[in-house]
This record gives structure tokens, sequence and C-alpha cells, in this order.
């Protein structure tokens, strides 16, 4: 079978790859975001503290 | 055992177990995906398109498993006042939410060519459409309230109200008669497809549990640094970087 017989997926290749590029964005999003805001919510929860040990 | 359930110990070992948890997603992805693409034979009906299955069952079953896993947790947090289980509905409500979006898109992507529609009402495709609201109300009512413990215990009682929604998903294809096909898998030792469509089946679900641990972890350290704010450790370990 040769690469663009491959990609070709019988016809179906809209929907096979489509199905798999939506899939892959899915569970990239799900890895990037929580990344994101793990970030965030340190940064902010730095600031916080520097703030509360500046008022003892 | 125990030991974990205090926050500060479930935020260390969490943070030991995403990498190795990572590693094994991405191995077992690529095994998945080598099996699902190349050595799966095209089905005598189906054609390629049965290629869509390796992403959709997984994702459709994923969307069930973490709603009943939130649930659990949800009756846990409920009766017994435990942090780390709301902390885990919390944690799991926007990941059992894209599975089902990614459930049904790629259902839609396969129905388009097989029954000549996108959509249509039937039972299974219904009620996990019902799923995915259910997922966005819990979120929607997380986010609606301000403190934490209240936010929790409403979250909670909407999930377990929720969970009659599972045994009708599952039984939908039994209960009426549906465009969607029977369960093919179902049966434990003498299952219905050959093992060359198996194999990968099976390998992607193993993929996708472990991805969704992996990224059940990592919400639930950042939803624990937010919770425990006032705490010493949190200080500690934000100060660190």
């Amino acid at each position: 079978m040769s690469w663009a017989e491959f990609f070709a997926m019988g016809g179906y290749a809209l929907y096979v790859w489509g199905a798999y590029a939506f899939a892959a964005a899915v569970l990239a999003l799900n890895v990037i975001v929580p990344l994101r805001r793990g970030k965030a919510v340190r940064a902010a929860l730095r600031e916080f503290h520097r703030l509360q040990g500046r008022a003892r | 055992m125990f030991k974990y359930a205090a926050p500060k110990n479930f935020y260390d070992l969490a943070g030991r177990l995403t990498p190795w948890g990572a590693a094994l997603t991405a191995a077992l992805l690529l095994a998945g995906l080598y099996l699902g693409l190349f050595v799966a034979p095209p089905d005598y009906q189906q054609g390629e398109s049965v290629r869509i299955m390796f992403v959709h069952v997984p994702s459709a079953w994923m969307s069930m498993f973490v709603y009943v896993l939130m649930a659990g947790a949800g009756a846990v947090a409920l009766i017994w006042n435990i942090k780390l289980a709301e902390v885990l509905v919390r944690a799991c409500a926007p990941i059992g939410a894209s599975f089902t979006l990614l459930a049904l898109v790629t259902g839609s992507l396969w129905g388009k060519p097989m029954w000549g529609a996108w959509w249509v009402w039937d039972a299974r495709l219904t009620s996990e459409l019902i799923l995915l609201f259910l997922y966005i109300g819990i979120m929607a009512l997380q986010a609606s309230i301000d403190d934490p413990r209240r936010a929790a215990r409403a979250a909670a009682i909407l999930v377990l109200v929720g969970v009659v929604n599972i045994p009708v998903i599952h039984f939908s294809v039994e209960w009426w008669n549906t465009l969607h096909q029977p369960a093919s898998v179902s049966r434990i030792g003498r299952p219905a497809i050959h093992p060359s469509i198996l194999a990968p089946l099976l390998v992607m679900t193993a993929a996708f549990k472990v991805y969704f641990l992996t990224v059940v972890l990592m919400r639930m350290r950042t939803e624990l640094l937010e919770r425990e704010k006032h705490t010493a450790w949190v200080e500690e370990e934000v100060g660190r970087t």
C-alpha cells in the first residue's frame, strides 16, 4: 500500500482524519489548559503570600 | 494509604506520578495508533471508516467512566466531607465534558458516511448529548458559587442526580430500536470482533485511561493549591520556584 492510498483512507479521508485531528486537539488542550492554569495559580498565590508576609 | 488523603501528601504523590503517566500515555498512544491505522484491516462493510472507532469508542467509554468516578467522589464528598473528593469532582468535570464532546464529534464524523447524516435523534446519541449538558451544568454550578465547600456540595448533588443517565446511555441500544450499532465488546470472553480490531481498541482505551489519570492529577494539584492557599505548605510550595 502506498502513502497516498494510506492518506486517502479508501475515500473516507475527511472523516477518518477529521476524527483523529479532533481527538488530537482535545487531548492536547486538556494538557495545555491545566498547565497554563497551574502556572497562573502559582503566580497568583506567590503574590498572595508576598502581600500577606508584608502585612504580618 | 490514608496518609495520601492529606492534601500535602497527595500533592507530592501526584507530582511524582504525572511524569510516569505522561510517558505511559505516549507509549500506549503510539502503539494504539500503529495498531489502529496500520495493522487493523478495513471492515468488509464500512471500509477504512471503521478506524474512527479507535478514537470514538474509547472516548465514549471514558465519558461514562469519568462520570461514574465523579459520582463516586461526589457521594464520598457529601457523606464524609473529604476535601480530596471535592477536588476530584471539580477536576473530573471538564475532562469528562471533553471526552463526551469528542465521542459526539467522532460519532458524527462516522455517522455521516455510514448513515448519511451528521446527527439523528437516536436514543444513544440523545442520551450522550444529555451527558454533555450534565457536565456543562455541573461546571456552571461550581463556577456560580464562591464558597468552595458550598459549591462542592451543590455540585455533588447534581452529579448524583445525573447518574441515572449512565445506565440509560449504556442500555439505550437494547431498550430502544436505534440506528446506533449494539455493543461489540460487552460479551466477555467471546467478543463479536476480531483480535486485529479488538487489540487497537483495547490499547487506545488503556491510553485514554492513563491519559485521564494523568491530566486529572494535574488539575487536582492546582485545585489543591488554591483550596489550601492559607497553609504553610502551599506558601513554601509556591515560593520554591
